[in-house]
């Protein structure tokens, strides 16, 4: 039997396009556009070509931020998981108690970035907060409006504060579908606590505990809101990230071209660095003995 | 290797059991003897799983002791009581080859690594697994990973007893059949006492020396499969063994006679007069379908071959009964009786087998 040619199908697969030319394409095509374009204002744009992805490679002003960058989230990568981990295997399995623990632990998470933001901003203050007052009353010098170490170190505790929640209750999830059949063949082979985490918690959990690293990565390599509304990217450039330096950039200093180039840009490296962590993670799991 | 004693053993998952129905496992003393091999049998959810975990020591009996030997372990932890046991699915660890998931309890247990790997590879032979030892456990199939987890029961040679809990579900039937052939010639060449949670009945009577028959959180019976089959104690035992079940009939009994709706029949002993809810039990073995008048009268619905004999569905008094008639032997639209073989029909009051003495 002949196929029927029917050409009507692809009617059926238009709502989706228009949606996805509207949600994603276009948006971005726009940012495109103005990265090969250049202008002196009055709208009279000109052909730029590459020339701002040329510069914006070679600026260093970029690299800076993105070496922060890399480092602020190697670092909260480095304390959630762990953490989160560590947090999940101590939360009550059953009962009232774990419960609370889950309500507790979502908190958090249901706290919009920019209020996050200023529960920090006013606990770390030296004159009225909370944090900043006792730190000085114990003689610890702090003030992160002034030195860099403290600022970085506010934004590390504010984002593992914020985040660790996620982690941990990827893991409980993970953890909770593990039989409890697992647990007893360990205890009547006789392994050890640590066994049990290494040959039956930890691989029960990759695949959740991928999604979490996935997550926390691109959330973190993305952030804005919590360190522009607690340090504003000071004090000097210290706690400017890429996404607050790109905001610097496309609106402070209304260059348009280099910071087209670098959204782009800024883009591709999350993409990479995702599929990267993605595919390490999963051919991990995978690995066969021969 | 011990002998296992449970003493006023009973447990309850509610912290403060009220009334009997409260209990899993209602009150039990038992003495499992070195080196034998032993089914417990029971429908699901009888408490044949509890009763396996306190022995392991998984789970901490509420009530009673249990001893090793002369031990008391009750409060002792699985690491030190030295059980080796099998769940009914498949638990290995995914992450590590085959042949270091057969190893795993004996590295726990700071073995000598030549003896690891002489023993892994004996066990590896014995569940047909030798080829795969290098890969790893993950992506097996389902029947492949549950031989992993018997491996790793047996692979321990000075264990206390070996549990097995359900231990061939997922696998299928012919392997099945193989894998039972030589757990039971594991069980004649090393002497472990073994225990054996199972709800078939066949795997059951092949498998052990001693069956233990469980119902309703209570041990009903423990014998040979000759004794259960012929004197039930208990009517789930015989209802529950045998294919099919033992017939039921509802009776008042004196002395050496029964009343089955009008018909007198002759027991041969002397039951005295029970009281409650008394029937009598016959094995469909030994009913036989007859003209001769004396019998039951009943209505035969149905008969089918299974192969080596037939089985005769009929009706007696409203009640479905079944016979089971020997190949060779005739059945014809004229039986419309029933004869019970005497010396085979057991008295039952309000469940309970009752002893007859000689009259």
């Amino acid at each position: 039997m002949n196929k029927t040619v029917n050409q009507k199908a692809w009617f059926l697969v238009l709502p989706v396009l228009v949606l996805v030319a509207f949600s994603a394409v276009i948006p971005l095509m726009t940012v495109v556009n103005y990265s090969v374009q250049d202008t002196f204002g009055n709208n009279a744009f000109f052909w730029a070509g590459l020339d701002w992805f040329d510069e914006m490679v070679h600026s260093d002003r970029l690299h800076a931020a993105l070496g922060r960058q890399v480092l602020f989230s190697a670092i909260i990568l480095a304390i959630e998981v762990p953490l989160g981990i560590f947090i999940a295997l101590n939360m009550p399995k059953k009962g009232f108690w774990s419960s609370v623990t889950l309500v507790l632990m979502a908190l958090p998470l249901l706290i919009p970035w920019n209020v996050v933001g200023t529960i920090w901003q006013i606990f770390g203050r030296v004159d009225i907060g909370l944090l900043g007052r006792a730190l000085s009353a114990l003689g610890i010098d702090y003030n992160y409006t002034n030195d860099p170490l403290d600022a970085w170190a506010t934004v590390i505790v504010m984002d593992v504060w914020h985040w660790t929640s996620l982690v941990a209750l990827l893991c409980y999830a993970g953890l909770q579908s593990i039989p409890q059949a697992y647990y007893q063949a360990a205890r009547i082979d006789q392994a050890t606590r640590w066994k049990v985490f290494r040959y039956i918690e930890l691989p029960k959990m990759s695949g959740v505990l991928l999604i979490a690293v996935l997550l926390r990565f691109m959330d973190s390599f993305m952030i804005y809101t919590e360190p522009f509304v607690v340090t504003g990217g000071g004090p000097g450039n210290a706690t400017t990230f890429l996404s607050i330096d790109l905001v610097k950039m496309a609106v402070g200093q209304f260059d348009l071209g280099p910071a087209a180039a670098f959204s782009i840009m800024y883009f591709l490296v999350i993409l990479l660095v995702s599929w990267v962590f993605y595919t390490v993670m999963t051919n991990f799991d995978k690995e066969e003995g021969l | 290797m011990a002998r296992i004693t449970l003493q006023k053993l009973a447990h309850s998952y509610m912290p403060h059991p009220k009334s009997e129905d409260d209990f899993a496992l209602k009150e039990l003393n038992h003495v499992w003897e070195d080196g034998m091999a032993y089914a417990l049998l029971g429908a699901s959810g009888c408490g044949k799983t509890t009763l396996l975990n306190i022995i392991s020591g998984l789970v901490r009996p509420s009530h009673g002791r249990v001893l090793f030997g002369d031990r008391d372990v009750t409060d002792a932890p699985t690491a030190e009581r030295n059980i080796a046991q099998v769940f009914q699915f498949p638990v290995v660890y995914d992450t590590m080859t085959v042949e270091d998931n057969l190893a795993f309890p004996l590295r726990n247990r700071g073995m000598d690594p030549s003896y690891i790997q002489a023993r892994v590879h004996q066990i590896a032979r014995m569940i047909g697994m030798e080829e795969v030892l290098k890969r790893k456990a993950r992506g097996l199939t389902a029947d492949a990973k549950q031989k992993i987890s018997l491996g790793r029961g047996m692979v321990r040679e000075d264990v206390n007893a070996i549990l097995f809990d359900e231990p061939l579900t997922v696998i299928d039937p012919h392997m099945k059949w193989e894998l039972r052939t030589q757990l039971k010639a594991l069980h004649q060449q090393f002497g472990h006492t073994m225990i054996y949670v199972t709800h078939d009945q066949t795997e059951a009577l092949t498998f052990a020396d001693q069956v233990v028959v469980m119902h309703d959180g209570r041990v009903v019976q423990i014998g040979t499969p000759q004794a259960l089959f012929e004197t039930p104690a208990h009517t789930f035992v015989g209802y529950f063994i045998g294919s099919p079940g033992m017939n039921l009939f509802d009776a008042t009994v004196e002395g050496r006679f029964a009343t089955v709706a009008g018909q007198r029949l002759d027991l041969g002993l002397d039951y005295g007069r029970p009281t409650g809810r008394v029937q009598l039990g016959v094995r469909p073995e030994y009913v036989a379908l007859s003209d001769d008048p004396s019998g039951l009268p009943v209505t035969v619905t149905r008969i089918e071959d299974v192969g080596r004999h037939r089985i005769v569905r009929a009706e007696f008094d409203g009640r479905p009964v079944n016979a089971i008639a020997h190949e060779g032997q005739p059945v014809t639209p004229a039986m419309r009786r029933l004869s019970l073989a005497p010396g085979h029909i057991n008295v039952y009051a309000d469940d309970w087998r009752v002893q007859g003495k000689a009259a």
